[in-house]
């Protein structure tokens, strides 16, 4: 068991978003939070991950590291996408410039290391910020929307990514507004079902 | 905790946070000139204002000098960490398995070197424009040293708590100012009473102990602040 979440309610301000949210999440498993803008999507997640607490209540339990990924790249314009990398604010990736350019590569980056990250388009950003994956050893992805921006081949080296992280152990829970992205192998969480 | 345990000594985590942040800022020299060239603008419009009377302008400049450096430094602070809440940078270094006060602070020191730091070193020129005498200079260089160490940490503070609100200029500015005054005053009566002859050192030794408390205390408030504006 890599993540257990019991009787977890959401709050946004004073408005109760979800209640009575209970999950486990074990390795090789892959879960979709599912539900309408605005149902807490990614407060529950930012809620997981401990970024947001205060309007967080009930009992989150992580068993092992985690990564989390949020719906902004988490990276500076003026930087390049080596040293956004390398000087990460996680302090989770600890990776040699050359291992950097290689996940870069992997990721269809590879000429575009040291150009400043303001110079690439919205899906190279993401690109860049999804490296991290290839960079971190965490057991437990939290990803949120992290197709958002993706042409059709970078979703699919993402879902490959999932498939092979999950096959070696890990887990993954992410948002999105496409329902079943990895068909009935994945689990499903209707958070319309919490909303309060 | 996105790591079991640190991978990294809390030494090398403030020096790589301090190092990503001094290169952002050096990627983007505007945010550092931009104080200066504020300063400058500035300085040179009370010349005009106040006529070219030296000996009322030389009375007036350390109070002016101050006054200006405040008002740069509020102009800075309110960006200190508006790009990475926008970015999410924040969210990662709330994240990340090491004290948020000692990640913050390590921007803020990186903020601190780009702005306040230059800004004292280049004051002696600001202080001849407006008539300083010799004796007021290595004071106000002294003074400014200090009291920026003091000003970009309150600045800091006032950011940490607006970051997430629209337009939080004038919030910032209400939240600040009034903690800037003991240091605007100990800073103008230090370069006042060198200017006279009399004992600017007992001022600057009250100013190393405001920035000396304020590096103890408000690292701790600031990240408590981010927290606050991270979870609502």
């Amino acid at each position: 068991m890599l993540l257990e979440v019991s009787q977890v309610a959401v709050e946004r301000g004073d408005r109760r978003l979800l209640s009575g949210i209970d999950f486990r999440v074990s390795a090789g498993e892959v879960w979709q939070l599912l539900g309408p803008n605005g149902v807490g999507k990614t407060s529950l997640l930012r809620g997981l991950a401990g970024v947001a607490r205060l309007g967080l209540s009930g009992e989150i339990r992580h068993a092992g590291s985690f990564l989390y990924l949020g719906h902004s790249s988490s990276l500076k314009h003026s930087l390049s996408a080596v040293d956004n990398l390398r000087w990460h604010p996680a302090c989770d990736v600890i990776a040699s410039p050359s291992q950097i350019c290689d996940a870069l590569a992997r990721v269809s980056l590879a000429g575009y290391e040291h150009r400043p990250v303001g110079s690439l388009s919205a899906g190279q950003k993401r690109r860049v910020a999804l490296a991290r994956l290839l960079l971190s050893d965490a057991a437990l992805w939290l990803l949120d929307e992290p197709f958002t921006a993706l042409d059709t081949a970078g979703c699919e080296w993402l879902e490959s990514r999932v498939h092979e992280h999950v096959g070696g152990g890990g887990a993954v829970i992410f948002t999105s507004h496409q329902a079943s992205r990895f068909g009935a192998s994945q689990h499903n969480l209707d958070l319309g079902r919490y909303a309060v | 905790m996105p790591s079991d345990r640190p991978l990294l000594s809390l030494r090398v985590a403030f020096a790589r946070q301090f190092y990503r942040h001094a290169r952002a800022l050096l990627a983007s020299p505007s945010d550092v000139a931009n104080p200066l060239i504020f300063f400058f603008m500035v300085i040179t419009l009370f010349p005009l204002g106040l006529g070219p009377n030296p000996d009322r302008l030389a009375t007036m400049a350390p109070g002016i000098l101050w006054v200006v450096a405040l008002l740069a430094s509020l102009m800075v602070s309110a960006k200190l960490f508006a790009s990475d809440f926008e970015d999410g940078s924040l969210e990662q270094l709330a994240l990340a398995p090491y004290p948020l006060a000692l990640t913050a602070l390590a921007e803020v020191a990186a903020h601190w070197l780009a702005t306040g730091f230059i800004l004292a070193l280049v004051s002696p020129l600001f202080g001849v424009m407006l008539g300083l005498p010799w004796d007021g200079l290595p004071v106000l260089v002294a003074s400014l040293f200090l009291g920026t160490v003091c000003l970009t940490l309150i600045g800091a503070l006032g950011s940490a708590l607006t970051v997430n609100v629209r337009r939080g200029g004038l919030l910032l500015s209400l939240l600040i100012i009034p903690l800037n005054v003991p240091v605007l005053i100990f800073g103008t009566t230090a370069v006042r009473e060198a200017v006279i002859g009399g004992n600017p050192e007992s001022w600057l030794a009250l100013m190393g102990g405001l920035a000396l408390g304020s590096l103890v205390v408000l690292p701790i408030a600031v990240a408590a602040a981010l927290r606050v504006s991270l979870d609502s």
